[in-house]
């Protein structure tokens, strides 16, 4: 090393030193703005985590696949007689089916989604969901068989064989199933809480039941020959149906994932607005301390600038001690993040099958950091620059 | 030892004036006050209060600019100095010794003295050569490790005097160096800067309200309602 760099390094080691003292000063206050940056990251990311568990999906979703439904609303089926008309229209390499089952284990607060699919054409159009060749040959051949998600296994201790009912809502009656298959994700995005059961086995039951009801389903699902040809392939499905009983909307998985989303978009644009806040807070927290540490020590950088210490020289030691504040604060805050977010995920696991912290609010966290601790630091540092030195030095004593 | 006509001008003060404003108004404090000081002088600035002693040092130490007149140092009219360049200055050419020491509370008495050092090309070993040296010449080697509230009074001025002396500058100002001690430590005090300018030939200006401290300048100027009084000695 050169002799100047020495010379930097050591005069950079020495305001360390002298803004590592100076923020401990006050031992306690320090601590405690630490502890509400900490808390506020913290917040933050959590708030971001369960805004993008929200979207998660929409993300995990594919536009790549088509879901067709009733245009009307998705509360109205449509015939399963649509399945191959829709197959012979041009660019649709597969159609599937699934209807929303809305079966209770037990009681309302188990929930979890599960669907009534028609399983070969549904586990092929999904290679997201992971399935041991034997386990899905087993669910395939089984009636009355059913395909759950590793995390729901997990939650209610199902293993393969593992005889269960549940309790219809919108199909009355209690439905029995035997666990044949449990998959998983192929990667963390992948909802891993869904249950899965044979669509001949509702439709069998509702025949005798309530036969008016039956042969419908609630979606379709239809794969792509040419994922770029998603647009054309929609209208053409859509034109199929037109002036029929039940008139279809086709939209990819994503848009369709989406709509669901967007009814509750006002809480996630109120979450989100929240966590901002949190951070806005924080900010004040941290400004307001900082000025009552420079206002108490506007004496000392008086001093320093009559031996001779340059403006910069004061505003780094302010915002050098600012941004020590604010990262070793939010430098927990992140650190917390991940333990406090897995436990959160493992409470509240039924409502956000993805909890997961994404690296963008780890980047907003640090950019925030960074933030809190100068827009801590602008105030005081402008008023020590400005201070006269024979003025700073008259307020000592 | 007096200094003799023959001697070279230090510090050159030449029809100073210097207001204060308490709102619109005006208050004049110093009134073109005009004085030389001399190489090696040990200059006294008596008063009553509020009589613009504290006011007129800082001018010379370069901390408060002038309204009218202008002060040489060392030949250089530190009016024309931008703030930088005047910081740059009073690091070079300017030792303070305050009232209330003013030492940086979280730092030792070593980190404290070289804390002026910082702003030198001094290489580190230099520097430690310097302040060692400064610590020996106020007497507190043993005290280098103690931080300020570990210190006495009149052990916290000489380590406020060895940061003032480390950069050898060219004059050192002193407002009311014994004004917060006691008798004894004042007396050390006075001592130490009477040696700082016989063994060490330091240019020194002090504000004193006391006459023992006066006594031992060798001149002695009374300032009173902005106006400076002849010489006594
Ligand atoms: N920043 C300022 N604004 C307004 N008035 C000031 C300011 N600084 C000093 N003064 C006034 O200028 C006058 C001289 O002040 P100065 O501090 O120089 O006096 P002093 O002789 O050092 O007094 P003391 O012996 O009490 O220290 C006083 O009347 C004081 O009130
Ligand atoms: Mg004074």
């Amino acid at each position: 090393m050169s002799f100047a760099t020495w010379k930097k390094a050591y005069s950079a080691m020495f305001l360390l030193k002298l803004l590592s003292r100076n923020a401990f000063r006050h031992r306690l206050r320090t601590l405690l703005t630490i502890l509400g940056i900490t808390v506020a990251i913290l917040a933050f990311g959590l708030l971001q985590t369960v805004v993008s568990a929200w979207y998660a999906g929409v993300n995990a979703s594919s536009a790549a696949r088509l879901i067709s439904r009733n245009s009307i609303s998705l509360i109205f089926s449509l015939p399963i007689s649509y399945q191959e008309r829709i197959r012979r229209i041009e660019g649709v390499s597969s159609v599937s089916y699934a209807n929303w089952f809305g079966g209770v284990y037990i009681n309302e607060k188990n929930f979890f989604p599960n669907f009534a699919i028609e399983p070969q054409g549904y586990l092929a159009l999904y290679p997201e969901f992971v399935l041991e060749p034997s386990q899905k040959q087993a669910f395939i051949s089984d009636r009355k068989g059913c395909v759950i998600g590793r995390k729901l296994a997990e939650r209610f201790g199902w293993k393969i064989g593992d005889g269960l009912t549940l309790k219809g809502t919108i199909f009355p009656g209690n439905w029995e199933f035997v666990v044949r298959a449990i998959y998983t994700g192929a990667d963390k995005s992948t909802d891993e809480s869904q249950f899965f059961f044979h669509w001949d086995y509702l439709n069998e039951s509702l025949k005798k039941t309530m036969p008016r009801r039956a042969d419908q389903t609630g979606i379709y699902l239809i794969g792509l020959t040419n994922p770029q040809a998603a647009a054309e392939v929609s209208m053409a499905v859509d034109a199929t149906f037109k002036n029929s009983l039940a008139e279809t909307l086709t939209e990819t998985e994503k848009a369709f994932q989406l709509s669901f989303v967007s009814m509750t978009e006002a809480i996630v644009i109120a979450i989100r607005i929240v966590s901002f806040v949190v951070i806005i807070i924080i900010m004040v927290v941290v400004a307001n301390t900082m000025a009552m540490t420079a206002r108490e020590r506007i004496g000392e950088y008086a001093i320093f600038k009559a031996m001779g210490f340059q403006w910069y020289h004061v505003a780094g030691m302010i915002f050098g001690e600012s941004l020590f504040i604010s990262i070793t604060g939010g430098g927990l805050g992140i650190l917390l993040t991940f333990p406090v977010a897995h436990k959160f995920g493992e409470v509240m696991g039924q409502f956000f099958p993805i909890f997961q912290v994404e690296s963008s609010t780890l980047y907003m966290d640090m950019f925030f950091c960074l933030i809190v601790g100068v827009i801590a630091g602008v105030f005081p540092a402008m008023r020590a620059i400005k201070i006269n030195v024979a003025d700073g030095l008259r307020r000592i004593g | 030892m007096l200094p003799d006509q023959n001697q070279e001008i230090i510090v050159s003060v030449n029809a100073v004036s210097k207001s204060y404003y308490r709102g619109n108004q005006p208050v004049p404090v110093l009134e073109e006050i005009t004085f030389d000081i001399a190489r090696g002088e040990y200059l006294a600035l008596m008063g009553p209060s509020g009589s613009g002693k504290s006011t007129l040092l800082n001018l010379i130490a370069g901390i408060d600019t002038v309204d009218s007149g202008s002060i040489f140092v060392d030949g250089l009219d530190i009016a024309l100095l931008s703030e930088a360049e005047l910081a740059a200055w009073r690091a070079a050419n300017v030792g303070f010794i305050f009232q209330f020491y003013n030492l940086i509370p979280v730092l030792t008495a070593y980190e404290n003295i070289e804390l002026p050092l910082l702003l030198t090309a001094l290489t580190r070993r230099e520097r430690r050569e310097h302040v060692e040296t400064a610590l020996a010449v106020v007497n507190l080697t043993d005290r280098a490790e103690h931080y300020p509230s570990q210190l006495s009074g009149g052990q916290q001025q000489r380590v406020a005097i060895a940061r003032a002396i480390v950069t050898d500058p060219t004059v050192l100002v002193a407002d009311e160096p014994t004004g917060d001690l006691d008798r004894v430590s004042a007396g050390e005090i006075l001592g130490l800067m009477s040696r700082l300018n016989s063994d060490f030939g330091k240019t020194i200006i002090m504000v004193t309200h006391d006459p023992r401290a006066a006594e031992k300048a060798h001149v002695i100027r009374h300032l009173e309602k902005g106006v400076l009084s002849d010489v006594s000695t």
